[in-house]
């Protein structure tokens, strides 16, 4: 299950999909438009969200949660942000492995979602190698 | 034509105002930009809220130059069609974002000169004459780097192995007591 926000959040995340070509990939986005781009993959649409509309956040984590129930992921994989900070969490209850790239925009220090979530993804990466730490994240490459 | 993106979230009408203040200057009539939820309306440029992503695509190929927010998502939908894009960032101090994230992106990839960098509305006019005189670039890939994409494909790999034999630890208990 692959998930997150608009703009340069799916960007980055189209550019990884290429490593789950063993997988059956499905998406989990904000934008209805952007299901033009990922045809053949089940496309599931949740409202974005940030920590200063806690409604829309408690609404995102239903959906979210409803949405990880029907589809039991053996992975899920987030370049961001709320959405998959939710994603990562609720992955991990439902026994998925998870997977955060933190988005190539934070050169200087990590996102806030990243921070707060990257310590419970089993594979925690950020795109420069001077933010990677002993205890994570690591840095493994970058989407560009 | 020149292609004008604040992104797909926040509207941008500081950077709206500044190319509507230079197709004015410049008598340049090819102007498009998408504005979001902008409340400054150019004059002297097309503009639309929101974009489709077929619809972003068609413009980013037809367009000249692109000039837009220092986002992620716009820089590299330029890159990956090797145009020459002009960003300017977003100020958390304009709260047009929530932090300066974009004033480092901009920089690095300046730096780099994969991107023309405008850091504020004076210089704005004077990037977009210059890269009006650049011809395409070579395209970069639409996928992640090689790197990157071995390092997720190792850990699922690592990870495919891990799988059946917790999962057969888990299930054994309970077929036991069943059995």
């Amino acid at each position: 299950m692959a998930v997150s926000s608009s703009g340069g959040h799916w960007t980055q995340l189209l550019r990884v999909i290429p490593a789950f070509s063993s997988f059956e990939v499905v998406f989990v986005t904000v934008l209805p438009s952007y299901s033009s781009q990922v045809p053949n993959n089940r496309f599931y649409l949740v409202n974005d969200a940030n920590r200063w509309n806690k409604l829309r956040l408690v609404t995102l984590a239903f959906k979210l949660a409803w949405i990880m129930g029907k589809e039991r992921p053996a992975v899920v994989v987030s370049t961001g942000a709320a959405p998959g900070y939710f994603a990562l969490l609720l992955g991990r209850l439902f026994g998925a492995k998870t997977i955060w790239i933190d988005s190539v925009t934070n050169i200087e220090r990590l996102s806030m979602s990243g921070s707060l979530v990257g310590r419970y993804a089993d594979l925690w990466l950020t795109q420069w190698p001077h933010l990677a730490k002993p205890a994570g994240p690591r840095y493994g490459g970058a989407v560009l | 034509m020149i292609f004008v993106t604040v992104g797909s979230q926040e509207p941008f009408d500081r950077l709206i105002r500044a190319v509507d203040e230079w197709a004015a200057a410049s008598a340049r009539a090819d102007v498009f930009a998408q504005i979001a939820s902008g409340t400054y309306r150019p004059e002297h440029v097309k503009f639309t809220g929101f974009l489709d992503p077929p619809e972003f695509q068609r413009l980013i190929r037809d367009a000249k130059i692109i000039v837009a927010h220092a986002g992620m998502g716009s820089i590299i939908a330029a890159l990956e069609l090797g145009k020459p894009i002009v960003v300017m960032p977003r100020l958390a101090r304009f709260r047009e974002t929530r932090n300066d994230h974009q004033v480092a992106a901009a920089k690095h990839f300046g730096a780099q000169g994969r991107i023309i960098v405008a850091d504020d509305e004076q210089q704005l006019p004077a990037k977009l004459d210059y890269a009006l005189t650049l011809n395409e670039r070579d395209r970069i890939d639409t996928q992640a780097s090689p790197e990157l994409l071995a390092t997720i494909r190792a850990f699922l790999d690592d990870d495919s192995q891990k799988l059946p034999s917790s999962t057969s630890v888990n299930q054994l208990p309970a077929n036991t007591v069943e059995g």
